[in-house]
């Protein structure tokens, strides 16, 4: 699976499942990258078949709807749309 | 994957727009985002086979993407609540004009699909009698009273399989 890698300042880990076809999922890759942070991204659509239930289920923990964009932080706390107030706030930015 | 060509997209984004304005929708005034929901669904056409929403995971099988085939479902409702589609491809006019600002919004579908079931079933167990059944187009609603729904939808250009029994 392949996992994008985006250096910055370390703000905790911070895991962006997103589509790369979908335009909110483009704003907060940006949105996260002005805000010089280091993240990583998945883009799930284009997640080989055999592991995308996989995929699929960690982002079902986290938000159930499995909507996109989800930013899941240090494992635990999840930001689900393009909020930038709430990522903000999460990440104290 | 074969790559979109910007022809591709000029085309659909005209033909997209004209449709919107002539059936009373807007497409998005920012037309970088436009642009790319559009190369987003062309991208989608040649995965898929259809045009399935860019803005949500498609399973690949038609069938069960049905609702997220665009413009989906949930559009008119979410324009009516939010002011754009769930992509803001499709937006309203106050947001065109500036009244409203436009954001990201919840994900509608799989919401109501209780209720919808229940609907479903408390439809069937009435017992009307109809000299036709009912069909509705999923995407803006029209209904009809005929042995079959349309080819397309007269109102919104939804294909065929886009109709429920209604009543
Ligand atoms: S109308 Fe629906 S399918 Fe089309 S872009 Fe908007 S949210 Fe996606």
């Amino acid at each position: 699976m392949k996992i994008e890698h985006v250096d910055g300042e370390n703000r905790g880990k911070i895991l962006l499942y997103a589509l790369s076809t979908c335009g909110w999922c483009r704003k907060t890759k940006e949105f996260l990258s002005k805000l010089g942070v280091e993240y990583s991204y998945i883009y799930v659509d284009l997640v080989d078949d055999s592991e995308k239930d996989k995929v699929i289920k960690e982002v079902r923990k986290f938000n159930p709807r499995n909507s996109y964009p989800t930013i899941v932080i240090n494992d635990k706390e999840c930001i689900v749309g393009y909020n930038e107030d709430e990522i903000r706030e999460v990440l104290g930015k | 994957m074969s790559e979109v060509k910007s022809e591709e997209i000029e085309n659909l984004y005209k033909k997209l727009d004209s449709e919107a304005e002539s059936f009373g929708y807007h497409l998005n005034s920012d037309i970088d985002m436009t642009k790319d929901l559009i190369k987003g669904l062309l991208v989608n056409e040649k995965r898929y086979g259809y045009l399935a929403c860019p803005c949500r995971l498609a399973t690949g099988e038609k069938s069960r993407d049905l609702d997220i085939i665009c413009p989906c479902d949930y559009r008119d409702d979410d324009l009516n609540e939010y002011g754009s589609c769930y992509c803001a491809l499709y937006v309203s006019k106050d947001i065109l004009n500036g009244k409203k600002k436009l954001g990201s919004i919840p994900e509608r579908r799989h919401q109501k699909d209780e209720k919808r079931q229940i609907k479903e079933k408390s439809i069937k167990n009435n017992i009307i009698s109809l000299s036709k059944p009912v069909w509705r187009c999923k995407v803006c609603g029209y209904l009809c009273g005929k042995d079959s729904p349309p080819e397309v939808c007269p109102i919104c250009k939804a294909k065929k399989e886009r109709f429920e029994i209604f009543i």
